[in-house]
């Protein structure tokens, strides 16, 4: 264990793994040196996932060599794999958010140690030298569900690291972060690194993490198709890797129609979220709305769709006016909306696709007090059809389904209720690279039917690859207006920063 | 400040001070040694249960079992020593009471950390089990021939006595069963790896499987250690009344996690303290015993509880949602 060893600290050769006939991993050679941070990309279904489970022992593979630290791990279990230094930090951290934040940095190596008494005062010693072996301070007793989520991932990588991690696996850890918070993540990252800690990126916003990154891996039907040096790659080269075709998000260019105006905000005002909004949207256009986390913009979202109930102003459809703060009223002007955060706001996840697009269309499929329900099934699959939700089975949970083929189905429920106006807040979070040109597709092909749509994104992206016309929020006021084609992403995120 | 202010166990002080305000000025004979001492007694039994329940809600389950276990263990105990050994010494008594509590949680280990099956369910199927069990193959009878050092166990006192101001008292030793239930839990709470480990499963039982703590074992001994209190909590009931009764004790188990919750712990898991208990047990057991004193009549005794429960439990769930209202 102890004899110097100057290869690769994880060496992966020819790893297969097959479940039941079906190859998720397919003769994949993967390296990781020490101090080297590697970006491992795919979609969904790629094998990623696979290759993670497998290299931190939840998973045995089926053929292959795995070397940790020169030595040949055979049976890797999770035991092993953490005593070999190998951590996963998982989308949801994986915290406890009774216990303190000493505590949760402490737990699992006291554990490790099998400690059969605790001391806090250890514990607390443990937890302060890795937040100072990290620059980082947090208040060791703070509860944690006190904290805020960049702080939440803090504590999971010092808990990594006070189990003497050397490599540390990160799965999606921009997601959750602000801009700010991405780039003192990224600043913890190469101090890290400069101390010998390797890490390995699983995510799907490969751009951020890019610029810390020594390597990238690719993996494609569980295949690896491509491998080189962070800087050869870039978000075009790596999305057509890892769709294995050239997805072209064509912009649109500024709204040529000249339908009437559809809906129409006037002096929209909630002191603290926003004030003095006021903007108009035509049929058949789609409408950015864009701000830093904190520039009003889900509030004003959720003010439109009557979730948030604005003190004073005004929303008009086809000049009949909608009550504010209302969202039922909302829904019968034909507005929908669907929120960010799928998993709580809007999906029933546990219950069957099906039942989840269905459920606002019960009252429109009544006969006589009793339920038509083959007519709203055949509703529902039409529109799920039509919005190429792929799925074995219309009865399967909505858990079941990848977040793209999960943000459709929130989609065709909207979709079934026949709006006029469509609220889309971050219609691709989460959502795999593939999935979500197809969810843009969608998008600019809602506007072209006559709907009006209103895209919320900070996904600057997104917004220049559906939207006609781009309107800038900050500090609760709508500052800009930008029409498509007229600026570049590096523009458009200056206009927002400054 | 406002975090102590906010906590349930501030709130449970402050009426449980309130109330014995009310009672000094409705009844000057209230605030005496004997009421104290009366009250004392009155919490032994309860305060073990629930210092059980509690155990349970942090590990993120929820037990009503154990109000069967506990009788079940303490009318066994009994018809085995009268049966077999009339002379048996207390703590041999209290000893079988205890195991025969802990066998029992045993089973409702095993098919919670076992086969993983919802707490409240298995539960809820244990408690009806236990006691029919019970009344159909142990007995029905209510027995007050009891073992005779199962008597003098309850006449054993620390103390006992009259004030200079005439007040009798009387302090037993099960209230140091009691002190004991509460340091020996105390420790294993806070002292322990196996103790955090059960606060950890409550907070989140996929984080803790992930950072290698062994679920099931903890589970299984959660429940293990709770059929043991019950076991002494019956067996201190029973000695106490001085009477075996089949009977009794199954139908408190809500108003112990009553208790229990109006301390503090939650319902999700991952969250009480003994003191919050403590305190919830003190005030339910005030009012079971003296609402009368304050002018309200004992008829009004659950609606009273009801009231404590929602007001107690209602509060601080409010407060909190207007807090993350107010912060998203």
């Amino acid at each position: 264990m102890t004899e110097p060893h100057t290869g690769a600290l994880v060496e992966m050769t020819g790893v297969t793994k097959r479940y039941s006939g079906v190859t998720a991993l397919d003769e994949v050679d993967f390296t990781v040196a020490a101090g080297e941070a590697v970006c491992l990309a795919g979609e969904n279904g790629s094998g990623k996932s696979t290759l993670i489970k497998i290299l931190s022992g939840v998973e045995q593979a089926t053929a292959g060599e795995i070397r940790i630290g020169g030595q040949a791990m055979t049976h890797l279990n999770p035991r092993t794999a953490t005593a070999a230094g190998v951590m996963v930090i998982f989308q949801d951290f994986s915290l406890f958010p009774n216990l303190s934040v000493a505590e949760n940095i402490a737990f699992a190596s006291e554990l490790s140690e099998h400690k059969r008494f605790f001391n806090r005062g250890h514990a607390r010693s443990v937890a302060r030298a890795v937040l100072d072996r990290i620059g980082v301070d947090i208040p060791l007793g703070a509860r944690l569900e006190t904290l805020p989520v960049a702080h939440k991932q803090l504590v999971a990588i010092c808990r990594a690291l006070a189990c003497a991690a050397r490599l540390i696996i990160m799965d999606e850890p921009t997601t959750a972060l602000t801009g700010r918070e991405v780039s003192r993540l990224l600043d913890i990252i190469r101090l890290l690194k400069t101390q010998g800690v390797a890490v390995i990126f699983v995510s799907h916003k490969l751009a951020e993490v890019l610029e810390v990154s020594e390597k990238v891996v690719v993996l494609r039907n569980g295949k690896k198709v491509a491998e080189g040096p962070a800087e050869t790659f870039d978000t075009a080269s790596l999305t057509k890797h890892m769709t294995g075709r050239e997805v072209h998000d064509a912009a649109p260019g500024p709204f040529a129609g000249s339908a009437e105006t559809l809906l129409e905000v006037k002096d929209l005002d909630k002191p603290g979220s926003f004030s003095d909004v006021s903007f108009a949207l035509r049929r058949g256009e789609v409408l950015g709305i864009t701000g830093l986390l904190g520039s009003g913009r889900t509030s004003l979202a959720k003010a439109l769709f009557g979730l948030v109930a604005p003190d004073s102003g005004s929303i008009t459809i086809d000049g009949t006016s909608v009550p504010l703060g209302d969202p039922i009223a909302a829904a019968e002007a034909r507005i929908g909306y669907v929120p960010e955060d799928r998993l709580t706001e809007g999906l029933f996840l546990t219950q069957s696709i099906l039942r989840n697009v269905a459920v606002g269309r019960l009252k429109d499929h009544e006969r006589g007090g009793f339920l038509d329900h083959r007519s709203l099934v055949a509703e529902a699959s039409d529109w799920l059809q039509r919005l190429k939700v792929k799925t074995p089975s219309i009865t399967a949970p909505v858990q079941s389904l990848s977040g793209g083929n999960q943000q459709r189905v929130a989609l065709a429920r909207w979709m079934a209720r026949a709006p006029q106006v469509l609220i889309l807040n971050g219609p691709s979070v989460g959502v795999d690279v593939g999935s979500k040109a197809d969810i843009h597709d969608i998008i600019r092909d809602l506007g072209a039917r006559g709907l009006g749509v209103i895209v919320i994104s900070d996904d600057l992206p997104e917004l220049l690859a559906t939207c006609h016309r781009i309107l800038v929020m900050k500090g609760g006021r709508m500052v800009e207006e930008i029409a498509a084609g007229t600026v570049t992403e590096d523009d458009l995120s200056h206009k927002l920063a400054s | 400040m406002t975090a102590l202010l906010t906590r349930n166990e501030t709130l449970v002080a402050v009426v449980i001070v309130l109330f014995c305000i009310v009672a000094t000025i409705s009844d000057p004979n209230f605030f005496t040694v004997t009421t104290l001492s009366d009250l004392l007694r009155a919490s032994i039994v309860l305060g073990i249960l629930a210092i059980g329940a509690m155990l349970v809600l942090i590990s993120g389950g929820i037990d009503v079992s154990f109000t069967a276990i506990a009788v079940s263990a303490m009318y066994i105990t009994t018809t085995t020593a009268l049966a077999l050994w009339p002379e048996m010494p207390w703590y041999f008594i209290f000893s079988l009471s205890i195991l025969i509590g802990a066998g029992l949680g045993a089973i409702n280990g095993v098919f919670i950390a076992g086969f993983g099956l919802p707490t409240l369910i298995v539960t809820l199927g244990t408690l009806s089990v236990f006691r029919g069990f019970l009344l159909t193959f142990v007995g029905s009878e209510r027995i007050s021939a009891l073992p005779p050092d199962m008597r003098n166990f309850s006449r054993m006192m620390i103390a006992r006595g009259t004030t200079e101001g005439g007040d009798f008292y009387a302090l037993p030793w099960a209230l140091a069963a009691l002190a004991f239930v509460i340091v020996l839990t105390a420790i294993l709470l806070h002292k322990t790896m196996l103790g955090r480990s059960i606060f950890a499963i409550g907070g989140s039982v996929e984080s803790a499987r992930r950072i290698g703590i062994n679920v099931r074992r903890t589970q299984f001994f959660v429940y293990v250690y709770v059929g043991a209190l019950a076991g002494l909590a019956g067996i201190l009931h029973g000695s106490m009344g001085r009477m075996a009764d089949p009977f009794s004790l199954v139908g408190l188990e809500l108003s112990v996690i009553a208790a229990v919750v109006l301390g503090g712990a939650r319902l999700i898991g991952g969250y009480g303290t003994i003191t919050g208990t403590l305190l919830g047990v003190a005030l339910i057991v005030l009012v079971q015993n003296s609402l009368i004193v304050i002018g309200i009549p004992s008829t009004w005794q659950s609606v009273t509880i009801g009231a404590l429960i929602l007001l107690g439990t209602g509060l601080p769930a409010y407060q909190a949602k207007r807090a993350a209202a107010r912060a998203g």
